[in-house]
């Protein structure tokens, strides 16, 4: 029997950016808050001497523990899922910190055509420019409205970086200058420059200088270490949940975070959430705890997988196109962005690339969004041209030209010549939501506990991969202007299916936010319509994924979700917005 | 001097094997475990250049270069000379074997990810005709064998198959023999029940980088050769005054146990 401990004001699911925001933000407001996390207690501690490739990169342990838990994938409804069943294939967060601590730190806005993204393709292009299966729909909130937010989270984190050229209107600069640059960096943006793109440096979550925020947090410089992406850092260098928001929370006295605790179930009563279920992984014991607040920061997966076998909100049916949860899936898929483009291999020049940190690079924004006129083009929305100096580790990357044997003796000559003589420019794209691709419970895996799995059914139409082929022609002809003597590109082909992999950890979708609750789960609070108590946060509440990298609007999201949920506490509940009829559906 | 001579293509003692054949401590033309000791440290002698003469004195041989998973010597032998084959030592420096790459494998099969053990391991798995249709470097994930008892039975296959095709053991097999049984097993061509021969090439492939270019703690990646090789620095406390240079600036390498020292 599940044990009921005393109500508090909010309990919350997940301890990552979008869980530790909203913890800061009540209990320093003097609200009681309980987080319950599944894996392990850590702080910066745990990171020093954390420089172990084989640990972290390729054994993955800060991810995701799938023997307790995991996804299942197809590519269309007709088939059979099947598990995602080793790391390699899924880098999801898991312990305290979520994700929000392995990460690079590329602190990217998205466009104010993201947010109005229905309206303005057809102001633009007239609706039958939007194909068929393609379920876009506007946010219900505009870029400017979001504004604020977005300033709130670069403070918090501590973004390094220069303004976007071509961005848009920002109430402040970034809080910290950019990052150092290097010559290879330099290589890129001279080639962008050349042929007539508008390069500029990737802002960073790492420290370009030791940075105190707002909340009196102290962030160190960065080491330029380049055990960054997938490791938590050694120095308390990157803006991260552990060394901002969750110390901010913990030093009201108002915070509890409860690990290893596994939520397993939102306990409701059809109209208010009354509390979250969760088990103690060490023991056993089932709880209840109780809140006038429940918050669900658990990340795309566990949010849907929460809301459905809860009961809470209509499941989506991709047959009528009818209900909600599991609806607009999206992602940053691996083999249709991020990890496609074009790799160069030089033969006179040398680089240094064992240094570098997680979001040190430079980006092109010309084709980003709507940013070019796609008129002409076969496709809806776009992607950005970048290039890392994320480090090269050895281990993960044996690079060698197209037609190199796989092993023996040229194989390792040169792999090795070309360890340091090698560059990237990668192709990251939006991706757009259609009725195909979706989230639901899998009929036949079930987790440690006897739960279905969640299952991806991830469909690719036409328009995203012409898309990420666009995007490869332009690291091709970016990486020629550079001077590489060999380009290989990354391709992709038409015939292009999902590859099984959550391998990005940009996912989105599920619990989308909107005006109508027709045609989305949450209001732009993050409220859910059908339970006015209960705050689905993080990318699960995106209706569609832009080319940007999605944290830093989590993070914005999260903020404005606080704002509501203290509204929320400090009135008479009720809905924080009006709900509309649109005839966006 | 004789060092040297003994360092072949092969990789392997030939005098020392034939010194045990000849006193019969060899029986059933399986070697005794002793003749591994002489193979891993006659290899590392004569590429050190002395260096680590001591490790030669079996007394003194890193403890770690004992087998925990690999019972039967016979297997190991056959995934030394498999590594040695993708990895191989050349002017750059040492291959597979020098670096430790076999006892690398053997620690980590014998641990967590030798039964898969962070993996979901909940059936049904995928049987092997639709194993094929993965991607390579997946296809172990989804067979219901686990990565230890993959390797035992790809390691006899190719042993196997060396024996029914030239008639000699694997590790016994000329460069061209075993790289003909590598190529069939690259591209599929052996017959396994766990999974398609590729998948368990991608596997090997995939281990034997990773001991190659470890940390020595797990230990692989012997002398942080493979570092040395791929001039790669390490765990480096800090690049923040290099990485602007428009050189490229060389640097020892920092294992964690230097690293953690400081600490
Ligand atoms: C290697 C890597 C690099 C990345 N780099 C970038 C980048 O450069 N820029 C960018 O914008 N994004 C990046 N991301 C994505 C980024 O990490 C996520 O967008 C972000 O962490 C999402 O925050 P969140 O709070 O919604 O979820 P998370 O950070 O995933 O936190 C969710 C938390 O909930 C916990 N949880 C889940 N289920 C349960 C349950 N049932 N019970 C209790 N607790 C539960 C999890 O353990 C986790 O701690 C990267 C991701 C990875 C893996
Ligand atoms: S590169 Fe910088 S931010 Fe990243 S782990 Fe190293 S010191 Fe920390």
């Amino acid at each position: 029997m599940a044990k009921e401990l005393k109500k508090v004001d909010a309990v919350i699911v997940g301890t990552g950016w979008a869980g530790g925001i909203t913890a800061a933000e009540l209990t320093k407001k003097g609200y009681k808050v309980v987080s319950l996390e599944r894996g392990k207690e850590q702080s910066r501690e745990d990171f020093i001497g954390a420089k172990d490739e084989l640990k972290y990169s390729i054994r993955y342990d800060m991810m995701q523990d799938l023997s307790k838990d995991t996804v299942t994938t197809r590519t269309s409804m007709d088939e059979t899922a099947r598990p995602v069943r080793n790391n390699s294939h899924a880098r999801i967060g898991n312990d305290m910190g979520g994700a929000s601590v392995h990460w690079n730190g590329v602190s990217l806005r998205w466009l104010p055509y993201d947010f109005e993204i229905r309206s303005k393709t057809i102001e633009r292009y007239g609706e039958s420019k939007i194909p068929e299966n393609c379920t876009i729909q506007d946010w219900g909130i505009t870029y400017d409205e979001l504004e604020p937010y977005y300033d709130k989270f670069e403070k918090t984190a501590g973004v390094s970086g220069e303004v976007n050229p071509l961005g848009h209107k920002r109430s402040d600069g970034y809080p910290n200058p950019p990052l150092k640059t290097t010559p290879s960096i330099e290589l890129f943006k001279k080639a962008a420059t050349n042929l007539g793109y508008h390069p500029y440096r990737l802002p960073a979550a790492n420290m370009s200088q030791q940075y105190t925020n707002p909340d009196g947090e102290t962030i160190n410089a960065c080491m330029y270490c380049a055990f960054c992406e997938e490791y938590g850092c050694d120095f308390g260098a990157k803006g991260d949940p552990i060394v901002t928001v969750l110390e901010t929370a913990k030093k009201t006295g108002n915070f509890e975070i409860r690990n290893e605790s596994t939520v397993t179930e939102v306990i409701h009563d059809g109209t208010k959430a009354i509390g979250l279920k969760y088990i103690d992984n060490i023991t056993g014991q089932e709880f209840i705890q109780p809140a006038d607040i429940v918050v669900l920061a658990g990340f795309v997966f566990t949010n849907n997988k929460l809301l459905l076998k809860s009961k809470i909100g209509k499941p989506y049916n991709p047959e009528t196109g009818e209900g909600i949860i599991g609806k607009n899936f999206t992602g940053h898929f691996s083999n249709i962005s991020t990890y496609i483009g074009a790799r160069g291999f030089f033969n006179d020049e040398k680089w240094n690339l064992s240094m570098g940190t997680g979001a040190l690079g430079a980006t092109v924004d010309d084709f980003s969004g709507d940013n070019m006129d796609h008129t002409d083009l076969d496709f809806l929305h776009g992607y950005e041209i970048r290039y890392y100096h994320l480090g090269q580790r050895p281990i993960d990357n044996n690079h060698v030209p197209e037609g190199t044997p796989a092993w023996g003796k040229e194989y390792k000559e040169k792999n090795l010549f070309y360890h340091n003589r090698n560059l990237i420019i990668r192709a990251k794209t939006g991706f757009l939501p259609n009725r195909y691709t979706y989230l639901d419970l899998d009929p036949t895996y079930k987790d440690e506990l006897g739960d279905p799995l969640i299952r991806a059914t991830v469909h690719y139409e036409e328009q995203d991969i012409k898309r990420a082929q666009h995007g490869v022609e332009r690291c091709k002809e970016i990486m020629t202007e550079m001077g590489a003597d060999i380009v290989d590109l990354i391709d992709v082909p038409d015939d292009v299916k999902f590859d099984h992999k959550f391998y990005t950890n940009h996912f989105l979708g599920g619990a989308i936010m909107g005006k109508d609750p027709a045609t989305s789960a949450v209001n732009t609070y993050s409220q859910m319509w059908d339970m006015e108590n209960l705050f689905v946060l993080g990318g699960s509440s995106f209706p569609h994924n832009s080319n940007h990298d999605p944290t830093e609007t989590i993070g914005a999201f999260a903020y404005r979700a606080s704002e509501g949920m203290i509204t929320y506490l400090e009135g008479d509940g009720g809905l924080l917005v009006e709900a509309k009829q649109t005839s966006n559906a | 001097m004789t060092e040297k001579n003994n360092s072949t293509q092969n990789g392997h003692d030939p005098s020392r094997r034939n010194f045990l054949k000849n006193t019969g401590l060899v029986v059933g033309g399986v070697a005794g475990g002793s003749l591994l000791g002489g193979f891993f440290t006659n290899q590392s002698r004569s590429n050190d250049e002395g260096k680590e003469n001591t490790e030669t004195d079996s007394k003194n041989a890193h403890p770690a270069r004992a087998r925990m998973f690999f019972g039967r010597y016979e297997d190991f032998i056959v995934l030394a000379h498999a590594a040695e084959l993708i990895f191989p030592k050349d002017d750059n420096g040492p291959g597979a074997i020098e670096l430790d790459v076999p006892y690398y494998i053997d620690k980590q099969l014998a641990g967590t990810w030798g039964v898969n053990g962070d993996d979901y391991r909940q059936g049904p798995y995928t049987e092997l005709e639709k194993l094929k249709k993965l991607k390579d470097d997946d296809k172990a994930n989804h067979t219901r064998s686990n990565r230890g008892k993959i390797f035992l039975e790809g390691l006899r296959k190719m042993n196997a198959e060396s024996k029914k095709r030239f008639d000699i053991s694997f590790d016994e097999a000329s460069e061209e023999q075993k790289s003909e049984i590598m190529s069939d097993l690259e591209n599929g061509k052996l017959e396994m029940k766990s999974i398609p021969s590729e998948g368990f090439f991608a596997l090997l492939k995939q281990a034997t980088l990773e001991g190659a270019f470890c940390d020595p703690l797990y230990g692989g990646n012997k002398n942080m050769a493979g570092w040395h090789m791929k001039e790669f620095g390490g765990a480096q406390m800090s690049y923040a005054n290099v990485i602007e240079s428009e050189e490229f600036v060389k640097m020892e390498p920092v294992s964690l146990t230097e690293y953690q020292r400081n600490k």
